[in-house]
């Protein structure tokens, strides 16, 4: 069993994705945030879990229901909501939004919508980092769904990161649905773990609704990459507790798989509370705080400048004279 | 030196004195050198900076990306252009959206072998800039002669943004010109070059049919007494477009000869701002010379009626001469 500070410190940051998530849902609801919403409710333990195991210096491709990750590694609910708003202060300066969103400079990768396409790049960093002399003990996260797991960007990634032995970790959330697809209509095998000797990456399983089952997992992978045993694939079995946006109301989801799967965040809660590591008091503060902390969040995004047509830049190349431009040593 | 001896000597520079170059593509390291043999000898001279990949077009790509965003200056070398539309998603989408989405730059440089040869047939031999240049945020280039194969190639990663250098594989052994990157002349890895000067009409042209373009214009100033200017546009994605409408101006007849297909892409975009901005210069309908409207053949003999050659250029220069 991890020790009580660092599932403290999970379950934090469970809480404070599922509040970065519900006020991002509210936000669409109340027609504040154009074009769609994603949330990643139900997938908190996995991805945060992951999330801790991440290090300053390492670098994270994030997938679509991430929330816990991100902030675990270093995303602010401020960050979100400044995305998500369009600002011009944000990352993405209104130019993206919602979860195509990061921040090459802190090692998240900027997701662009094309399942599978952040794979490659995360190789490419830690590639650079060999070939420069400074990879050290620094990992590359890569997270994907069972769906994007089919992609061809994927599969050519993970040949690339199995032959150069990469330190990666993939983190496959099985959560039951690719959009409306199930699992059966997404794979042949038994699980997705038996793809990870076919590229050479050594596997675990763990179920996703386990925060602690996810921590053993994700930290037995991160530590093995850490230490130049290879490339690594954890495979978390959940169920996506929401629609694949806010738009989806998943009711092709049968009753009976809703209810072999619990939730995460709660379950997390009552044993953390059974077993003396968290009190109901404290739980209820830290619910509070994170709501607090979103909603702060949210009006400072609100206050700031809106992404504007007339004063854009409209640049696509960073060059400022290719016309002129010239190799010169 | 011929063209592809230019491209190995900037290459062999460039991991000289670029020390954040390494080079990524199939089959290029080791004695074996590439399937045209750019890069031969050159991981032997610089262990660890020339690696082999798996045939990952995509991943080729988004590797390159990533290394880029990390410092790194890769180059990557496709086999053929005509595989680089299964990284279509990787250049397009992620690396020409990157410096416009997230304000950072992404300096990579991506080596296509375009053109065709006869019995290459529909996927050895096509001409990719129709769809490179149609998304926004990638630089494409096209050299044409033995000087600008390795001064294109070196100015591409000095470059901070994503580059396509197109690289015409008949050029590769067919061309050679006595080449002294010393004294030549260096153009701005954005200008379009005017090969020879003319009076009656514009040629407009690209990659290996400026040759064919310029044999034309001989042909056309001895049998017929027109003089024809030939302008290598050389940068096909921004356009320099002063350089066109310049030339335009100056003889008031287009002619665009190139060897992709027909439809769209850079020869129509050079046609609508020959109309748009050079109207009031114009004194005849500026036309297009293209490939036809096909998959590229493999049979020599359909393969030679499919380009447009120089009878034909000369054909479509006299009719635009006597509008
Ligand atoms: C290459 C590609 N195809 C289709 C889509 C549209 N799309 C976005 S999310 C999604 C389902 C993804 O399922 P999965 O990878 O299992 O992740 P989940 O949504 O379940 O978290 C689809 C089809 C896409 N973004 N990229």
């Amino acid at each position: 069993m991890s020790d009580p500070e660092l599932r403290r410190r999970l379950y934090r940051v469970m809480v404070l994705a599922r509040a970065c998530d519900d006020r991002v849902a509210a936000l669409k609801a109340q027609g504040e945030i154009a074009g769609s919403a994603f949330l990643g409710r139900g997938q908190e333990a996995f991805s945060g879990a992951a999330g801790l195991c991440l290090r300053p210096g390492d670098v994270f491709a994030p997938a679509i229901r991430d929330q816990a990750a991100r902030l675990a590694f270093g995303e602010t609910p401020l960050d979100v909501m400044r995305v998500v708003l369009g600002r011009r202060t944000g990352w993405m300066r209104g130019r993206d939004g919602n979860i195509h969103r990061g921040d090459w400079s802190r090692g998240i990768l900027p997701f662009i919508s094309h399942l599978g396409a952040m794979a490659a790049p995360v190789a490419g960093v830690l590639l650079a980092r060999r070939l420069g002399g400074r990879l050290g003990d620094t990992v590359g996260a890569i997270a994907i769904g069972e769906g994007g797991m089919n992609t061809g960007a994927l599969h050519e990634a993970l040949v690339v990161i199995g032959v150069e032995r990469l330190p990666v970790v993939l983190l496959v959330a099985d959560n039951c649905y690719a959009y409306s697809t199930p699992r059966e209509r997404s794979y042949a095998c038994r699980d997705l773990a038996e793809r990870a000797a076919g590229y050479g990456f050594a596997a675990q399983r763990c179920d996703g609704t386990d925060a602690d089952d996810c921590l053993r997992a994700c930290q037995a992978a991160f530590a093995a990459a850490r230490r130049g045993s290879g490339p690594q694939m954890v495979v978390a079995d959940l169920l996506r507790l929401a629609g694949h946006g806010t738009h989806d109301d998943a009711s092709y989801v049968p009753a009976e798989l809703r209810s072999r799967y619990g939730d995460c965040l709660p379950l997390f809660e009552r044993t953390l509370i059974r077993e003396g590591v968290l009190s109901a008091e404290e739980a209820e503060r830290t619910r509070a705080q994170c709501r607090a902390e979103v909603e702060a969040a949210l009006q400072q995004a609100r206050s700031e400048p809106a992404a504007d047509a007339a004063t854009d830049e409209w640049r696509v190349y960073s060059e400022s004279d290719l016309l002129n431009l010239r190799w010169r040593r | 030196m011929k063209y592809l001896e230019a491209i190995r000597l900037a290459l062999g520079e460039i991991l000289a004195e670029e020390p954040r170059a390494f080079f990524y593509g199939q089959d290029i390291a080791g004695p074996f050198g590439g399937a045209f043999k750019a890069t031969k000898g050159l991981s032997e001279r610089f262990p660890g900076r020339v690696l082999n990949s798996p045939i990952v077009e995509d991943a080729m790509a988004g590797l390159a990306i990533g290394a880029a965003m990390e410092g790194a200056r890769p180059i990557i070398e496709y086999q053929f252009a005509d595989f680089a539309s299964i990284a279509f998603n990787q250049l397009v989408n992620h690396a020409a959206t990157t410096y416009w989405r997230t304000g950072r730059s992404c300096p990579l440089v991506i080596r296509l072998p375009v053109g065709g040869t006869p019995g290459g047939g529909p996927f050895h031999c096509q001409m990719p800039e129709g769809w490179l240049t149609h998304h926004p945020g990638l630089v494409v280039v096209a050299p044409a002669t033995v000087a600008d194969a390795y001064f294109m190639l070196k100015d591409a990663v000095a470059c901070r943004d994503p580059v396509c250098v197109l690289e015409h594989k008949y050029l590769y052994y067919h061309l050679e010109s006595d080449f002294d990157p010393a004294t030549a002349e260096h153009l701005g890895l954005g200008r379009a070059a005017l090969r020879r000067r003319g009076e009656d009409l514009t040629i407009i042209s690209w990659s290996g049919m400026v040759h064919r373009a310029l044999a034309a214009a001989a042909e056309l100033e001895s049998a017929h007494g027109i003089a024809a200017e030939v302008l290598d546009l050389r940068c096909l994605k921004p356009l320099d477009a002063e350089s066109i409408l310049a030339s335009l101006a100056h003889t008031g007849r287009v002619l665009i000869v190139h060897e992709g297909f027909p439809y769209g892409g850079v020869a129509a975009e050079v046609l609508a701002l020959c109309c748009e901005r050079g109207f009031a210069w114009l004194d005849a309908p500026p036309q297009r010379l293209s490939a036809r409207d096909t998959p590229v053949p493999f049979h020599p003999d359909l393969f030679a009626a499919y380009l447009p050659d120089e009878r034909a250029i000369v054909q479509a220069a006299l009719e635009l001469a006597s509008f």
